[in-house]
């Protein structure tokens, strides 16, 4: 994985709180076999139209989206199903993070495993950045700060390991493996 | 020693590693379910990583989500009709196969939904961890075992070395104390709680449900109530065993034989929380107060028991855009609200008693015209006991449709689906907006506010039909 530290971009804002992954990437296309593409059909039901034509008035479908990597979104986001779907739709259509007053916890452990940030902010903060769509912001995973427009810098918290390896391009998975002696003890003792 | 949770006793037990601040917990898995729809890419890791499944003999691989549930597609010669969904059963029995995983195939007597098979064969066991790439595993904790949805990543970390690192959560006791009433469900009683504690009040915990209620629920029942945890934001939702879970298990087909009965037994009732023990949290739930309830909204804390009105949240524009995509409006009852379709089944609903419950409504009546019910057992050995005991008979009669096993019309990605617009009164879990169909309308509730609603072609409540 590429090392993550900084990102700087402007926000995309979609207010509703509660947002599930049905909603992020809905089930009927769940039938793929790899993680690639997905992010065509993010969001596909508040994206398209019943023809498959964009609806013009949802955010994504908008100039001012173009290029954003900052996903700014109400409380609890990505609650409901476990589908790391989600999170590989939002990177692939070119998301990096996600902040919100609240990530439901399945969503985050798969976000953090591929390198999208959910950064979980106060209730001000979050009200704040719900009412200024398109503000420049730069997330300092290092610094573990968020910094505003306003030249206000928010402190965030984030899981010490899942930091450790984003910062240093880590796969997560070679740490576990690295324990392996420690399982095959553990399952000798037990039987 | 200091008194623990039965939480904090199954998780130590599994502990190969301790949580530090600078790392997560490494935790063993007892039992690794799988299914088609989140393993091909964690199947793919393997692949790249030239690595095997290292314990085949502790997963178990079913087919649920993507399959039909149509005779002819399943055991006939019609094709399945979804063409990626075909592609992924092919996909799921070709990695089976490679990585020497058991799996129960299309035909298999034994498939079902992946919730209800694990203990149906007697697999989820008390005192055990177990985790499957779907979130609605937490149905397994009604046996007291630390159960738990986890992403298709994670999928392949145990895959690669039967272990996940985890942060402990925190625990948070759900006291419910009462007798139900008649004609309320434990599909209520869980609508009631994720009312009360709302669709992320369980976030960053493992609920334990305790009390008198509690244990006088039966194994069904409490699976239905551990199932939506994770619709109150919990990851996992934990019941103590007890007799009840005993009597359950015994003689199932991979439950211990009887000669290392005894030993299991003891230690499984080791898994109870202590008289002392802490918990980080607790809500109180009155029992006898929970009433027949039925969703109004797009998530499943938008409940209101089903003879009361959809309330009012002045300038809750969240609130008012699930409304807006229901069709309702604050202030309308509920009860007569016209319905399209009727769907029973799914892992919270799928199980013999609740088709049992259906049963009891639909007994020498008809299904409304107009109205679809569409019938769905959890799994194959629930079809065939459906069958032999004459309730499969009942339902056809009433104008149902009887079908094989699988998630169905849960989330629709099989085929079968609710059209945009309909209303569609369902047993299953989640009313996420287009979650069985693009812009169907879902209304949750129990098999018998189900089978009332599909008999009377609205919604209605079926203390007057029992």
């Amino acid at each position: 994985m590429q090392p993550l530290r900084r990102i700087t971009s402007r926000t995309v804002v979609i207010a509703s709180s509660d947002i599930d992954t049905d909603q992020i990437i809905p089930a009927r296309f769940l039938t793929t076999t790899t993680k690639e593409g997905l992010g065509l059909q993010l969001f596909a039901d508040w994206r398209y139209q019943e023809d498959g034509a964009p609806k013009p008035e949802f955010v994504l479908n908008r100039p001012e989206a173009r290029d954003a990597q900052i996903l700014v979104a109400g409380r609890n986001f990505g609650c409901g199903s476990s589908r790391e779907h989600a999170p590989w739709a939002l990177l692939d259509y070119g998301f990096r993070a996600v902040i919100s007053e609240g990530v439901a916890d399945i969503f985050r452990g798969n976000a953090l495993k591929n390198g999208f940030l959910p950064i979980v902010v106060d209730e001000q903060t979050s009200q704040w950045l719900l009412k200024h769509p398109g503000a420049e912001l730069t997330i300092d995973l290092e610094a573990m700060r968020l910094t505003l427009p306003t030249g206000a810098s928010i402190a965030f918290a984030i899981e010490p390991f899942a930091r450790h390896c984003l910062l240093n391009g880590l796969d997560e998975f070679g740490y576990l493996r690295s324990r392996l002696p420690d399982i095959e003890r553990f399952e000798a003792a037990r039987s | 020693m200091t008194p623990r949770t039965l939480f904090d006793k199954v998780w130590s037990a599994h502990e190969v590693v301790a949580e530090t601040r600078d790392t997560p917990a490494v935790l063993y898995v007892d039992l690794h379910l799988v299914h088609e729809v989140t393993t091909p890419q964690a199947f793919s890791m393997l692949k790249a990583h030239g690595l095997p499944v290292r314990r085949p003999d502790r997963t178990l691989g079913t087919m649920d989500h993507s399959t039909p549930t149509q005779s002819a597609q399943v055991f006939g010669s019609v094709p399945i009709k979804v063409d990626a969904a075909a592609k992924q059963v092919r996909q799921m029995e070709q990695n089976a196969a490679e990585f020497g995983i058991e799996l129960f195939g299309m035909r298999d007597a034994r498939r079902g939904i992946v919730h209800i098979i694990g203990p149906e064969l007697g697999m989820t066991q008390p005192g055990m961890t177990i985790v499957c790439g779907d979130s609605h595993t937490s149905t397994h904790g009604a046996f007291g075992a630390l159960a738990f949805g986890i992403g298709t990543t994670e999928v392949g970390h145990v895959f690669a070395t039967q272990a996940l690192l985890q942060r402990k959560p925190k625990s948070l006791a759900v006291n419910i104390e009462g007798r139900l009433h008649p004609g309320v469900t434990a599909k209520d009683l869980i609508l009631a709680i994720i009312g009360q504690i709302g669709v992320s009040g369980g976030t960053g915990y493992v609920l334990e449900y305790r009390g008198s209620t509690v244990r006088a629920l039966s194994m069904h029942e409490r699976m239905t109530v551990c199932n939506m945890s994770i619709e109150a934001g919990a990851r996992a939702g934990m019941i103590a065993p007890d007799e009840v879970t005993f009597e359950y298990l015994r003689g199932k087909p991979r439950a211990p034989r009887a000669g290392d009965w005894e030993a299991a037994e003891t230690r499984w009732r080791s898994f109870v929380t202590d008289p002392l023990a802490r918990f980080d949290a607790s809500v109180d739930v009155d029992a006898g107060r929970i009433e027949p309830m039925i969703t109004y909204g797009t998530n499943p804390g938008m409940v209101v028991p089903i003879g009361a009105a959809i309330p009012e949240r002045k300038g809750d524009e969240v609130f008012d855009k699930a409304l807006r995509y229901m069709g309702f409006h604050c202030g309308e009852g509920m009860l007569g609200k016209p319905v399209n379709v009727v769907f029973i089944g799914s892992c919270t609903n799928g199980r013999l008693e609740d088709l049992q419950a259906a049963a009891r409504i639909l007994e020498g009546r008809k299904v409304a015209p107009g109205v679809r019910l569409l019938i769905v057992p959890g799994s194959q050995q629930i079809k065939r006991e459906a069958e032999a005991s004459g309730l499969a008979d009942i339902f056809k009669a009433a104008g149902a449709d009887w079908r094989e096993s699988g998630c169905s019309m849960c989330l629709g990605m099989n085929g079968d689906t609710v059209a945009a617009g309909q209303y569609s009164v369902s047993t299953s879990n989640r009313n996420f907006e287009g979650r069985q169909g693009k812009g169907a309308r879902t209304l949750l509730a129990s098999p018998l506010t189900a089978a009332a609603s599909a008999v009377k072609g609205s919604i209605a409540d079926p203390r007057e039909l029992l």
